[in-house]
C-alpha cells in the first residue's frame, strides 16, 4: 500500500445516495484474477448514457470523487475500491460510507472522507458548476479544504487509520508482530471448536 | 463484570490484542473462501513468501460463477480461468476445497452451516457481504474484502473496531403468510438500507425465536441490506437441535461442554444496547420491493409509492430514478406488475424450507405459459434431500427447471443471467440496478411469494391463487 498524506485535485461530483458496489463495478468484471485493470469498468453500466458525469470531459482527470450517502453500499467486492484506484481517484468524500467499502478502501489507501450533508450538497452543487475547483484531503490534519468556497474543515479519522495512510503501512506485517499473542490465543482456544480436515486429510 | 450482550461476549471471546487507540485484532474461528474474491489475495501470499497459517480453520467451495444447469461445462473461459485458479491455490496452500460437481459443494454460507461449520460463539469471515447469514447461530460472521481475505490467511485474525450494538426486536407473532423474508424485508424498509450502519445487530423478540434456523438465516443475511457490520441471534434450543449430529458439530462428552458455553452467550437481561428498535410482528405483511435498493419495499397489497411524499430531497431524487430504471409509475397495484421470469435460490432463500415452501404453493399447480422458473438449490445437500422428498418433482411438473447449486441469478456471474428489460421476481437479497444481468429488473420476494407469482404471471401471494 502506498503512503498517503495529501490529495489535492479536481473533483467528479456523484450527486446520488445509496450508490451501490455493482454500480460501481459490475459482477461481470469479478470474474477476472488480476489486481489490476479495473478502472475500465467503473460505473460501467451509468457511463452507457452520455450525460453520465464521468462521461463529462469537463471533469477528467479528477482525484477526488463527491458522492451521496451511503456510498459503497452493497458486495465486499474490493474491486470497487480497485477501480476508482486504477481510474485515478486518491479520496472519497460523502456524508456517509458502507462499513466493508471503507475497510477495503483503507487497505489500498484510497481516503474515505465523511462531511456533515449540507458541506457535501455544497461542494457537489460547487463543482458541478465550476469543475476547475480544487479540493484537499489531509490525511496529516485531518481536515478538507475547498478554497474557492473559503471552506476548510476537520474530518473524523481515527490514529490507527490515519498512521497507516500516512505509512502505507502493511498490516499483515503490522499483525504478524503479534505473533506472540496469536499462539497465545490459540491455546486458548476450546478444544471442540470445528477443524476442517485439510486437503490432505 | 458488568452486563453485556450477545454481540459483546462474543467479540470479547475473540481479542487477541487490545490497545488504546487501536482496533481490536480479533481471532478467526472460520475463513470461508470462494473463487471470486480469493485469487489476487493468494497472488499476495505468494509475492510475499507467505504460508496460511491455519489451513484447518479454513474452507474453500466454487459458487458464484459455477454453471448450475446439470452436466454442462463452464462455458465462460474468464470464469474458468478463475474456477481452476481457486483449485490450483487450494492444492498449492493445503486448503480443503469442495469443487463443482462435489456432493458437499454449494453456496459457502449454505454449506457452512449445514456441515455444522458454523457453530455458535463462533467468529466467521468471508470474502463475500453475506456473510452476516452465519450470525443466524449466535456467530460474529462478517464479509470482508479481499486484503482482509489475504491478512486472515497469513495470520487468522483480523484488525476491526468495535461496532456499536443495536436490538432489532419482533415483539409477538407474525401473521401465518409472514415468512422470515419478510420480517427482514419489514426491518429493511422501516431502518433504511443504511439504518444498521456501525452496529452490530442482535434479531430479538416472540417472533424471532419462533422462527427456524433456517428463517434464522435468511433474517441474518440480509443484516448487510440494512447496512450492519453483521446480525446475530441468540443461540437456544432450535440451534442446538439443529447442530447436533452434523458432520463438524462436537459429539459425546465435547458436545455437553459446548453446550454449557453456548448457553451462557445470551444477552444479559439488563445489558444496554446503542440502539433499539421496536416492531410488533402483526403489523408485518409479505413484502415486495418496488425499487432498486432492498429498502425500497411495500407490502404486496400495495401500491407503487408516490417519490413526492418522501422526507428529503436525496431520497426522492433516488426514488423517482429508480422508478425510471423500473419502468413503474406510482399508483401502479403491486399485483398489477407482470414479471417474465421468477428466481427460487440464494444464499438468502436457496436452503430446503424455501424450496419446501415453494413446492407447498405449487402442487397441482402450473406456471404460467411463457414465464421462465427456475429453481437453483443452495447446496448440492439440500438438491439431495428435496429430490429425497420428492420436491424435484413437484417443480419440474410445474415447469420449472431443477438446477445444480450455485449462486447463479442472485447476481448473474454464470449463464444465469436476466435479459434488458426483463422483469424477475427472486427470491435473492439485492435489487440493484442490473444485478442479474444489465437492465434486468428485480423485485424482492420470499419463495411463497416467488411460487405465486410464477403461477399467476403477475406478483401475488398463494392466498391470491385460491381467490
Amino acid at each position: 500500500m502506498k503512503a498517503v498524506s495529501r490529495v489535492t485535485g479536481h473533483a467528479l461530483p456523484l450527486d446520488r445516495r445509496d450508490v451501490d458496489t455493482d454500480q460501481i463495478i459490475p459482477s461481470d468484471w469479478l470474474k477476472r484474477v488480476e489486481r489490476t485493470g479495473y478502472g475500465a469498468g467503473l460505473f460501467e453500466a451509468w457511463c452507457a448514457d452520455p450525460s453520465f458525469v464521468l462521461n463529462d470531459p469537463r471533469f477528467a482527470g479528477a482525484t477526488v470523487l463527491v458522492a451521496g450517502a451511503n456510498f459503497g453500499c452493497g458486495s465486499s467486492r474490493e474491486h470497487a475500491a480497485w477501480a476508482l484506484e486504477d481510474r485515478g481517484f486518491r479520496a472519497v468524500v460523502a456524508p456517509s460510507f458502507a462499513d466493508i467499502f471503507r475497510s477495503n478502501c483503507l487497505a489500498i489507501g484510497l481516503v474515505t472522507t465523511e462531511l456533515p450533508e449540507v458541506d457535501v450538497a455544497r461542494i457537489l452543487a460547487a463543482v458541478a458548476h465550476d469543475p476547475s475547483i480544487e479540493i484537499t484531503v489531509d490525511v496529516e490534519w485531518r481536515s478538507v479544504a475547498v478554497p474557492a468556497l473559503g471552506y476548510a474543515e476537520p474530518f473524523s479519522l481515527n490514529d490507527a487509520s490515519r498512521a497507516r495512510l500516512l505509512a502505507g503501512q502493511d498490516e499483515i506485517d503490522l499483525s504478524l508482530a503479534h505473533a506472540d499473542a496469536i499462539t497465545s490465543y490459540e491455546s486458548r482456544r476450546p478444544a471442540w471448536l470445528p477443524r476442517v480436515r485439510t486437503a490432505a486429510g | 463484570m458488568s452486563a453485556r450482550t450477545l454481540a459483546e461476549k462474543v467479540w470479547d471471546d475473540h481479542v487477541v490484542r487490545r490497545s488504546p487507540g487501536e482496533p481490536d485484532l480479533l481471532y478467526v474461528d472460520l475463513h470461508l473462501v470462494h473463487e471470486v474474491t480469493s485469487p489476487q489475495a493468494f497472488d499476495g501470499l505468494r509475492l510475499a513468501g507467505r504460508r496460511v497459517r491455519r489451513p484447518d480453520l479454513t474452507l474453500a467451495t466454487a459458487d458464484h460463477n459455477v454453471p448450475t444447469t446439470v452436466g454442462r461445462p463452464i462455458g465462460d473461459p474468464v470464469s474458468a480461468r478463475q474456477i481452476e485458479a481457486l483449485a490450483r491455490n487450494c492444492a498449492e496452500f493445503g486448503i480443503r476445497s469442495y469443487p463443482m460437481g462435489d456432493a458437499r459443494q454449494g453456496i459457502v454460507h449454505v454449506i457452512g452451516p449445514q456441515l455444522g461449520l458454523s457453530q455458535p460463539g463462533m467468529l466467521i469471515v468471508c470474502g463475500d457481504s453475506h456473510t452476516s447469514t452465519h450470525g443466524a447461530l449466535g456467530a460474529i460472521a462478517f464479509g470482508i474484502g479481499t486484503s482482509d481475505v489475504e491478512h486472515v490467511l497469513a495470520t487468522q485474525t483480523i484488525s476491526r473496531e468495535r461496532p456499536r450494538t443495536m436490538a432489532v426486536t419482533i415483539d409477538g407473532q407474525a401473521p401465518a403468510d409472514v415468512s422470515a423474508k419478510d420480517i427482514i424485508l419489514g426491518i429493511i424498509a422501516r431502518i433504511g438500507t443504511g439504518g444498521g450502519a456501525g452496529h452490530l445487530i442482535e434479531y430479538r423478540g416472540d417472533a424471532i425465536r419462533a422462527l427456524s434456523m433456517e428463517g434464522r438465516m435468511t433474517v441474518c443475511n440480509m443484516s448487510i441490506e440494512a447496512g450492519a457490520r453483521a446480525g446475530m441471534i441468540a443461540p437456544d434450543d432450535t440451534t442446538f437441535a439443529y447442530l447436533k449430529g452434523r458432520p463438524h458439530a462436537p459429539a459425546g462428552a465435547e458436545w455437553q461442554r459446548a453446550l454449557d458455553g453456548w448457553r451462557s452467550l445470551a444477552t444479559d437481561p439488563d445489558a444496554p444496547f446503542d440502539r433499539e428498535v421496536r416492531i410488533a410482528a402483526a403489523d408485518l405483511r409479505p413484502y415486495v420491493t418496488w425499487g432498486t435498493n432492498p429498502g425500497q419495499a411495500v407490502a404486496i397489497d400495495g401500491r407503487v409509492p408516490d417519490p413526492n411524499a418522501l422526507a428529503d430531497e436525496a431520497s426522492r431524487a433516488s426514488a423517482w430514478r429508480a422508478l425510471a430504471y423500473m419502468d413503474l409509475r406510482t399508483g401502479t397495484a403491486m399485483r398489477d406488475i407482470a414479471v417474465d421470469t421468477v428466481f427460487l435460490g440464494s444464499c438468502t432463500n436457496g436452503r430446503i424450507e424455501d424450496l419446501r415452501a415453494a413446492a407447498d404453493v405449487l402442487r397441482g399447480r402450473r406456471v404460467r405459459d411463457g414465464l421462465r422458473a427456475l429453481v437453483v438449490p443452495g447446496s448440492m445437500a439440500v438438491r439431495a434431500q428435496a429430490e429425497a422428498e420428492g420436491l424435484d418433482r413437484v417443480f419440474l411438473d410445474a415447469g420449472f427447471e431443477w438446477r445444480s447449486a450455485g449462486c447463479s441469478m442472485c447476481l448473474g456471474m454464470n449463464d444465469d443471467v436476466a435479459r434488458p428489460g426483463e422483469r424477475v421476481a427472486s427470491t435473492s437479497n439485492r435489487n440493484f440496478e442490473g444485478r442479474q444481468g444489465p437492465g434486468a429488473r428485480t423485485h424482492l420476494v420470499s419463495p411463497a411469494v416467488a411460487a405465486a407469482t410464477a403461477v399467476a404471471g403477475h406478483l401475488a401471494s398463494p392466498a391470491d391463487l385460491s381467490r
